[in-house]
């Protein structure tokens, strides 16, 4: 079967940001994207779990794209002027899809 | 009644005694807990309970010169709590100024729980208060969001309030939005329209939901209350030095003896005078730290939702409230 080589931008951001980060991610021209919960985590601000808090102030939420390649440095840039100020992480790594026109 | 036997009271309500019996379990690292969509949806009922029985209660005596004065003194409050807060946090503490003012943000806005709390702790003492203050809680929510940005605004460089606008697309006006539109605001304003909308008819139609479970619900989210200030404590209480502690401690008094300043002039009853020094007592934890982590991301959550939730939340809880209504009787000599 044919397959298609795209990015697949993966982004861990605190949750009160989040709509931000998805306005700017759809400014940047991409057109669909997955939000999964997180429920606990660790890292240099110390640990955390969804059951001891009580705001979305200490959550933290994954947003999953896939995007052409040739559109990856258009939303990196504004996710990290975004990024330099919260707590998130953004990975970014080759995938394979199958209808490779939707992305 | 005295003092002690207030206490007493107050201290071994069912209330006090789920959130004591939470916060044990999560100190014990117990397992327990109540899944977050209940939470939410309990938090919510909370709200619209409390929204509604305030709203019916101002269809009934309408708006008058108390609840006006009430409103004017309580979002004063909520502009100037923050400022002796942080001029105290940065006078004792080592905290940032950045982080001082997120923390100062949060003693001028509310708790809703602990206002609720109050609630059942004057109707089972003193029997009445006025209903419609839930109004004013509403509206000391925001201020002080506005207050530790301008603080913070004076120690914050130029470049790094400029990466933020251009990072984020977003303006102050955005963020006053969002925090003016926050759930909790919208549930319990909308509930104390729909309230006011439908009086004393509504309320018969609405009691056997809002009014005969309420204070069970209000002990199932009490209990969950405990296991995440315990659960907060564990994990963020190493970020807390101890002069921190200490003003999550003696700042709920002073933001009440603030509070208890206006009282001569608002004409309260003794249940509402002490309802109204619960405002200014209690710190937020809810609305004011997403405020926060959007507005002033340099200021760490670890520090301002634990000292709130799990210093100042219990205190107020059991030792705050008694003293305000002590003081509130002392004042209005009820």
């Amino acid at each position: 079967m044919q397959t298609h080589i795209k990015d697949r931008i993966e982004i861990v951001i605190e949750a009160p940001v989040l709509e931000r980060m998805l306005n700017l991610i759809r400014k940047a021209g991409v057109t669909g994207y997955t939000v999964l919960p997180a429920m606990a985590g660790a890292g240099s601000g110390g640990e955390w779990s969804e059951d001891s808090t009580f705001t979305e102030a200490q959550r933290m939420v994954v947003v999953l794209c896939i995007t052409d390649p040739s559109r990856t440095d258009a939303v990196l840039e504004p996710v990290f002027r975004l990024l330099s100020r919260h707590i998130g992480i953004v990975t970014v790594g080759k995938v394979e899809v199958i209808r490779g026109e939707r992305f | 009644m005295d003092a002690l036997s207030l206490a007493g009271q107050t201290l071994l309500s069912p209330m006090v005694l789920f959130f004591v019996l939470g916060l044990a379990a999560a100190l014990a690292r117990s397992d327990l807990t109540i899944p977050e969509a209940a939470a939410k949806t309990i938090s919510l009922y909370l709200m619209l309970a409390i929204g509604f029985k305030g709203g019916v209660e101002l269809s009934t005596y309408g708006l008058d010169a108390t609840l006006v004065r009430t409103l004017i003194a309580g979002v004063a409050l909520s502009f100037m709590i923050p400022v002796v807060a942080f001029f105290l946090l940065k006078a004792t503490s080592k905290l940032p100024p950045i982080e001082a003012a997120a923390v100062a943000a949060h003693y001028g806005s509310i708790s809703i729980v602990t206002f609720v709390a109050g609630t059942q702790m004057v109707q089972s003492t003193i029997g009445s208060h006025e209903g419609y203050l839930v109004a004013v809680a509403a509206a000391m929510e925001t201020p002080a969001i506005l207050t530790a940005l301008l603080l913070a605004s004076r120690y914050r460089s130029k470049e790094a309030s400029d990466a933020q606008s251009s990072g984020t697309g977003h303006s102050q006006g955005e963020l006053v939005r969002e925090v003016l539109l926050n759930p909790s605001v919208v549930v319990l304003v909308g509930a104390m329209a729909i309230g006011a909308i439908t009086g004393e008819q509504g309320m018969t139609m609405m009691k056997p939901f809002i009014v005969d479970p309420f204070r069970g619900v209000l002990c199932l989210f009490l209990l969950d209350m405990g296991l995440i200030a315990g659960r907060g404590l564990r994990a963020g209480g190493r970020s807390l030095s101890l002069p921190v502690v200490l003003f999550g401690l003696y700042m709920p008094l002073i933001g009440a003896g603030l509070a208890a300043l206006c009282l001569p002039f608002l004409g309260l009853s003794v249940g509402g005078s002490t309802l109204f020094l619960i405002l200014a007592a209690s710190a937020s934890y809810i609305a004011v730290p997403a405020a926060m982590r959007l507005a002033l991301p340099e200021a760490r959550p670890s520090v301002y939702v634990t000292l709130s939730l799990g210093v100042t939340f219990p205190f107020n809880l059991t030792i705050g409230l008694p003293i305000y209504l002590l003081l509130a009787q002392a004042i209005t000599g009820g």
